[in-house]
């Protein structure tokens, strides 16, 4: 199929999760040097959780948003600076900061039910001038209807791309098929998908996507991501080219980035360990993985009971607070158990 | 006056008014209920008001004047109480604004009631304030407060169509009133929406980080606030905490709400409506005791 295909490469903010938001600016400028230089459509700079995500409920992060978006604005030359803005989360004003400090594209991010708390962000997105695209997360969680719904409020505030967001790395090859190809059949705009890998269907699952329609794939550098990672960013370009699709990456300068840039950074194997797979299976949001392995440590309970449990509630993005509540829980009943 | 009650108006007929006028007529000692204001006559709530025996008017703020009220509760908009609060003024009407035009001060009745309780008008801040600032006053009450974050989760049908084209204003909202009423140097509150079905009901979770953790009087000091809080809010639980980590505090508090007009998961309008109504309380009992209402 020769169709152009963009590509957001969000190691800098999705990938930030895997590094418990600490890049230094450094490793800002070196990652954004090589993505703009490898021809990447879109670089996608945030705090795992959008701006303003730098918080004790999210992780701290090593630096502001505004000072690793000046530092990538420094650099790149031809990509777009991309920011993610989570309402309820972020704010107005964080959206003005990051079009001060470069940003061309505004993705805004909602649980898959709740669009109709993003018009004011989208709106101001366009007013200024930003390309948006738009998410809905845990897709997974909601009948192809009920994204498309969502989808077409989203395109109703002015949105020029909606994304179907696999969060929970959740999706089957079919269940995005469903919702990506009603999304493509039914709006007027652009369609967008964003993978992780928790069972092992990232790139698959990008490729059925595009095969549906989806003109705007997100990957990482390595993989590296929330839970068991995202869609390889260098992958995704030399699949892609062998599709016919044109992405306008460079596959060297991509495949290189990777592997000489961000693979150093890794702080663990980004591989399907056990909890990354319950995420998938279960369908809890990716980035709850290392804050369940910290709540597990203080708490003393297996990671996969608090994970499946998390599904159990229905647990949505954001929700970090209730992995301590969950390990908290399973420690007493551990404890009463033990009694006995 | 109407025997020993205070007259009151409740401006704006919807879910919250509603919730505000079961609130007063099932369990107030000082206010009486006298009119419902609304801007549509076929409005449902002007109907249920009438039905339970209280006077409803389609006027809008208008039908406030002359009428001996003495309290207004404005459950309306920001916009609709910037033009309802000089109308109240004039008739010498204390306002209690649930919108977020905070023309008054913000207030939390089991903090700061006590210094405002005789302005003209009085703002209730947001139901994640009134959820989570109690505790941060209670912490910061013992040890000082660097920073507050509070994470208020709560039904997807819980929230209306204000808050959810507004959502920003409920973040910067919260957050100033973490700092300025709860007592924190710095505030963030992040507020998140959860569809699940059956609907969860309203759970907050409040970190503080302090200095010098007392971790003996922060724990004495929150579960004595929670107890002043269940006094208006009986729904108003600890779920987990204080724990403590380094100088973090973290606290869980789920809201569950009374089920007056509003349904029980709903606890983040109730503990609203529910600290509106204490304000009122306050207020009208002064007013009562001290024969300033005659």
């Amino acid at each position: 199929m020769s169709v152009k295909v963009r590509i957001v490469d969000t190691t800098m903010r999705d990938g930030s999760h895997a590094v418990s938001h600490q890049y230094s600016i450094d490793d800002i400028t070196n990652i954004a040097t090589a993505l703009d230089r490898a021809g990447i459509y879109g670089i996608e700079i945030s705090h795992g959780d959008g701006l303003s995500g730098s918080s004790i409920q999210y992780g701290w992060a090593k630096h502001t948003d505004e000072e690793r978006l000046a530092a990538a604005s420094r650099v790149v030359t031809g990509s777009r600076i991309t920011v993610l803005l989570l309402p309820g989360i972020g704010t107005r004003e964080d959206l003005k900061m990051a079009i001060e400090n470069g940003a061309k594209i505004a993705r805004v991010a909602t649980h898959v039910t709740e669009a109709d708390i993003s018009e004011q962000h989208i709106r101001l997105a366009k007013d200024m001038g930003l390309e948006v695209m738009t998410f809905l997360m845990l897709a997974h969680m909601e009948k192809p209807s009920k994204v498309l719904e969502q989808a077409k409020l989203m395109e109703g505030y002015g949105a020029d791309v909606v994304y179907v967001v696999d969060s929970a790395g959740a999706m089957l090859p079919d269940d995005v098929k469903e919702r990506v190809g009603l999304l493509k059949k039914e709006l007027g705009i652009e369609v967008g998908f964003h993978a992780h890998n928790n069972l092992g269907l990232a790139i698959g699952n990008t490729v059925a996507a595009v095969q549906e329609g989806a003109t705007v794939v997100d990957g990482t550098l390595g993989g590296l991501g929330a839970g068991a990672g995202n869609a390889p960013t260098e992958v995704l370009a030399a699949v892609f080219d062998k599709m016919g699709c044109d992405t306008g990456v460079d596959l060297y300068r991509i495949m290189d980035a990777a592997e000489d840039i961000v693979r150093p950074l890794m702080q663990r194997p980004q591989v399907i360990d056990k909890p990354s797979l319950i995420l998938g299976y279960a369908g809890v949001y990716s980035s709850f993985l290392l804050h369940t392995y910290r709540a597990v440590e203080r708490f003393d309970v297996e990671p996969r009971d608090v994970l499946v449990e998390l599904g159990r509630r229905k647990v949505v993005g954001g929700q970090e607070d209730m992995i301590i509540d969950v390990a908290y829980e399973l420690s007493k009943r551990k404890s009463s158990e033990g009694g006995k | 006056m109407s025997g020993d009650k205070v007259d009151v108006a409740i401006i704006g007929p919807g879910n919250i008014g509603s919730d505000l006028l079961y609130k007063i007529m099932r369990r107030s000692k000082y206010m009486k209920p006298s009119l419902m204001i609304g801007i549509y006559p076929s409005s449902e709530g002007l109907k249920r008001a009438r039905s339970l025996g209280v006077d409803a008017s389609a006027d809008g703020i208008e039908a406030v004047r002359g009428r001996g009220i003495k309290i207004a509760f404005d459950a309306t908009s920001a916009a609709a109480h910037l033009k309802n609060a000089p109308v109240l003024e004039e008739e010498n009407i204390v306002a209690i604004d649930l919108t977020p035009a905070a023309i008054g001060p913000y207030v939390c009745p089991v903090v700061n009631l006590e210094g405002h309780s005789r302005e003209a008008n009085i703002n209730l801040i947001t139901c994640g304030g009134q959820a989570t600032i109690p505790i941060v006053y209670a912490v910061s009450s013992v040890c000082k407060v660097r920073y507050a974050e509070v994470v208020a989760t709560i039904a997807s049908r819980s929230a209306g169509p204000g808050t959810r084209q507004n959502i920003d204003e409920f973040t910067q909202t919260t957050a100033r009133g973490i700092e300025l009423v709860g007592g924190a140097e710095r505030g963030k509150a992040i507020i998140i929406l959860n569809p699940a079905e059956p609907p969860i009901i309203m759970r907050n979770t409040i970190y503080t980080v302090v200095e010098d953790v007392d971790k003996d009087g922060i724990v004495n000091s929150v579960e004595n606030m929670v107890g002043r809080v269940q006094k208006y809010v009986p729904g108003y639980r600890i779920r987990l905490g204080p724990i403590f980590e380094d100088n973090k505090v973290t606290t869980m508090i789920e809201v569950e709400g009374a089920g007056d007009f509003l349904p029980a998961y709903a606890g983040n309008l109730d503990v609203e409506t529910a600290a509106a109504v204490a304000i009122g309380e306050t207020i009208a009992e002064r007013m009562v005791t001290r024969g300033e209402a005659s």
